[in-house]
């Protein structure tokens, strides 16, 4: 080899060894901004009122709570909507569609995975939120049930996805033993493969999740962005605000280095710790659906 | 088993089956009605000038030129920061690195980069590179943001596309006396070439599409004209459609759906285009 | 001649896989050492230190001496690139890269650094003659080796091999995938090419054994039982163990 050649070679080998790193670099980089932007909110803000129930910054007022919650109740009624259809069309993809089907439903899938969050907005706005008003009789469309819809529709493809490459991954022979044993295929679906496959289905909710939570345009824009308490029953349909919406539609008006600017910064922080969690665990939970969720989750 | 055991689970089955293909078309409808619907409401108001013109009348008439031209700024700003870095990261991960504590640590780091929400992303451009590097609002922070957000969806395919390569061109290239480099070079980018392209297009589609992190580290509501310069900021077709369906009361229907459609075409199609890189290397593998 | 002066070689994998005890033997240059005894023995992983392909592997520990032209090839500093230039290795399964058949067998010359076109067709016409191959593909060069068959492929391997002009060739059971006809051409060139290279082969079957073998060593679970002169192993072996297994007892 030429010496040139040679250099050239190992000049690209290193290169290649630290991008290798540069992932957590990012991570490192990004939570160091955070904190710094972030933290001095505790200095400015006592814990007592950052944890309070009022949130009217334009008056002083900065508890996080009611977007906490918010984002929980949007959160939790999107994934109570996307799992049945998530997990169902997993099954029925994996078990029970014959090939030429999946071939024509799966890329229907994914084009939901490529439509952004704020066109999904526009038609909640549009066309979503005002059928909502209308049949469920109320003041506004512009509620957490309406934003749940849409976020749960957001994280079907993500849910499919890894489900489905979860039941996948279940042996063949797993199913032919219970079929020989006289169990029907549906049977062999409920008591066999879907418990076999149980740590990637998890792991499939668990970052359908964490997408809803982190997701924010489409929240912003159907939920009607009332930073209330949601805990009555009916709070479902009413207007409720999120973290992701909050920092979203309120950064763009605040001076730098102001409280407020802190405090969202500080929602930040929170939101990035919460993904951590959520996605440690779920990588935790199926090391083995990993290279699929770190595609999809992006 | 009696026969009537076994007819009541193939009915049971039966029932089973069709409720599952029943939640799988609804949750298929949808999704077609949904690009119909748009393409329908909005194709009557593509036009050239729709395309090709500033907006007037505060954006109710003319066109949305400088939004498609700021959106095609940031996707090729986000490409050139992080298609280089993600490929490399990804040929690290799948022809260098041993198990090890660190790989284990850099896949925890790639796993949170992807969890990651949007908006904060949008935090982080603001603090690092639009306040702390004084970019200002700008299509340099906003690519930077972006790409950074693009990276693990680059780093994943390709470590994913490369590992598809069997691992017995590795060695025999090794045997030849090859440098780890040159069995890179020759052998095993080219034949993961096709996916890595394919998961790098999906993965600049999707930072396209996205308005929460260039909300403010690039995007602006309205310029008379043109960005000039990496350092200005720029309208893009996301957070247009954002303020049209939001802000600007009176906005004519038709336009926002035009401009919808437009979001909607240059998204689609390059996951179109991925797709059909995709197949054709699929076809035409030899191994 | 030695090629080979090996002195205690002890190889083991990380998850303790098939590993290599104590192993001393000395290997002739310019005749075909055979190594053979059941699957698992400690063959593929003796080839693989001779070039230092092993380095691929997940292994625990190597140790002893494997002395090549006055070095010791475990040696760290080795420049294990030029030496596998000068031991080449042919596989039990005919992998071509998937390039052109020219590109094949040009692959090794190309990555020394050589861009010269003429010297380049030069290497690849003689390799390919040498391997029986060139009446067969010279007007077809560009085509992928993959258009090849099963025997013209591993032909393609053995001559991407040759054009490196290598003083050792490891043959890891390069017929286990070929017919009879394919493999008896294979071995007649073997016996042809010794007169030039240091040969070692691991066969598939101890009959290829006995028909190429000038040396013969017998592996089982990692030791080298018996070392000697192929008539002598496989007519009148010394150990019970080689006996059992040239006969056919266990296998």
């Amino acid at each position: 080899m030429s010496k040139a050649n040679q250099k050239g070679g190992q000049v690209i080998s290193s290169a290649i060894r630290i991008t290798g790193y540069s992932s957590i670099l990012f991570v490192l980089l990004i939570l160091f901004f955070l904190l710094r932007e972030g933290l001095p909110a505790l200095a400015s803000t006592p814990l007592k009122s950052l944890f309070s129930v009022r949130w009217y910054p334009i008056e002083g007022y900065f508890g996080i709570l009611p977007l906490i919650l918010g984002s929980l109740l949007v959160t939790i009624a999107a994934t109570l909507i996307a799992l049945p259809f998530g997990i169902g069309s997993a099954v029925f993809l994996s078990e029970v569609a014959p090939p030429w089907l999946c071939d024509i439903l799966k890329p229907i899938i994914e084009i939901l995975a490529g439509i952004p969050s704020v066109v999904l907005g526009f038609i909640g706005i549009l066309v979503f939120a005002p059928f909502i008003r209308r049949f469920l009789d109320i003041p506004t469309g512009l509620t957490a049930f309406t934003g749940a819809v849409l976020l749960g529709l957001i994280s079907i493809p993500t849910i499919v996805s890894v489900a489905e490459d979860a039941l996948n991954t279940v042996p063949n022979s797993y199913r032919q033993a219970a079929l020989a044993l006289g169990a029907t295929e549906w049977q062999t679906i409920w008591n066999v493969t879907l418990p076999a496959a149980k740590s990637g289905v998890l792991t499939a909710v668990m970052l359908g999740i964490g997408r809803s939570m982190g997701e924010t345009m489409a929240v912003m824009m159907v939920t009607g962005n009332a930073p209330v308490l949601p805990l009555q029953l009916n709070s479902l349909f009413r207007p409720v605000r999120t973290m992701t919406a909050t920092i979203a539609s309120e950064m763009g008006e605040v001076a730098a280095g102001s409280q407020h600017y802190e405090v969202l910064f500080f929602i930040g922080i929170v939101l990035f710790l919460l993904s951590l969690v959520i996605n440690i665990s779920a990588s935790l939970v199926s090391t083995r659906s990993r290279g699929r969720a770190e595609r999809l989750l992006s | 088993m009696s026969s009537t055991v076994m007819g009541k689970a193939k009915t049971l089955q039966r029932i089973g089956f069709s409720l599952l293909g029943l939640i799988t078309t609804l949750t298929v409808i949808p999704i077609i009605g949904l690009v119909l619907y748009i393409v329908v409401k909005g194709a009557p108001a593509i036009s050239w000038e729709f395309l090709s013109a500033m907006p007037t009348n505060g954006m109710r008439e003319g066109g949305i030129l400088p939004a498609i031209i700021g959106t095609l700024y940031l996707t090729l700003g986000t490409a050139v920061f992080a298609v280089p870095l993600g490929v490399l990261a990804g040929i690290y991960l799948a022809e260098y690195a041993k198990e090890s504590l660190l790989t284990r640590l850099i896949r925890i780091a790639i796993i949170n980069l992807a969890g990651i929400p949007s908006v904060v992303y949008g935090l982080f451009g603001l603090g690092l590179f639009v306040l702390f590097l004084k970019m200002g609002t700008s299509i340099l922070a906003a690519s930077l943001t972006l790409s950074i957000m693009t990276l693990p969806t680059i780093i994943s395919t390709t470590e994913e596309a490369l590992r598809s390569v069997p691992n017995s061109f590795r060695v025999v290239s090794t045997s030849l006396g090859a440098s780890k480099w040159q069995t890179v070079r020759r052998i095993t980018l080219p034949q993961a070439l096709p996916g890595i392209v394919t998961g790098v297009i999906l993965g600049v589609e999707r930072a396209a599409g996205e308005t929460a992190p260039i909300l403010f580290t690039g995007a602006t509501f309205f310029l008379p004209q043109l960005p000039h310069s990496p350092l200005d900021a720029t309208m893009a077709l996301p957070y247009h459609i954002f303020i049209i369906s939001t802000q600007i009361p009176g906005m004519p229907v038709q336009i926002q759906y035009g401009t919808v459609v437009v979001l909607l075409v240059f998204v689609l199609g390059m996951n179109l285009i991925a797709t059909l890189i995709r197949n054709r290397a699929r076809k035409n593998r030899q191994w | 001649m030695k090629e080979f002066i090996i002195r205690n070689l002890s190889v083991k994998y990380s998850d303790d896989n098939e590993s290599l005890r104590n192993v001393s033997i000395e290997i002739e240059a310019r005749a075909i050492t055979v190594l053979f005894g059941p699957a698992g023995g400690g063959k593929s992983t003796f080839l693989r230190v001779l070039n230092r392909l092993n380095d691929l592997a997940d292994l625990k520990e190597m140790k002893g001496e494997v002395l090549f032209q006055d070095q010791n090839i475990l040696d760290p500093q080795t420049d294990v690139i030029n030496l596998r230039r000068k031991i080449g290795m042919v596989f039990s399964r005919p992998v071509p890269l998937p390039l052109s058949i020219y590109d094949n067998v040009a692959y090794g010359l190309v990555m020394a650094g050589e861009h010269d076109r003429e010297k380049l067709d030069e290497g690849v016409e003689k390799a390919l003659k040498q391997a029986f191959l060139w009446d067969e593909v010279h007007d077809r060069l560009k085509d992928s080796a993959y258009s090849l068959s099963g025997g013209q492929q591993q032909r393609v391997c053995l001559a991407r091999v040759l054009a490196l002009e290598p003083q050792v060739i490891l043959l890891d059971e390069p017929t286990s995938a070929l017919d009879p006809i394919v493999t008896a051409n294979i071995e007649e060139m073997l016996r042809e090419l010794k007169k030039q290279y240091t040969i070692i082969i691991a066969p598939h079957n101890v009959q290829q054994a006995a028909r190429v073998a000038d040396y013969a060593a017998f592996f089982l679970m990692g030791e080298l039982i018996e070392y000697g002169s192929g008539i002598d192993l496989f007519t009148v072996p010394k150990d019970q163990r080689t006996s059992d297994y040239v006969t056919g007892r266990f296998g």
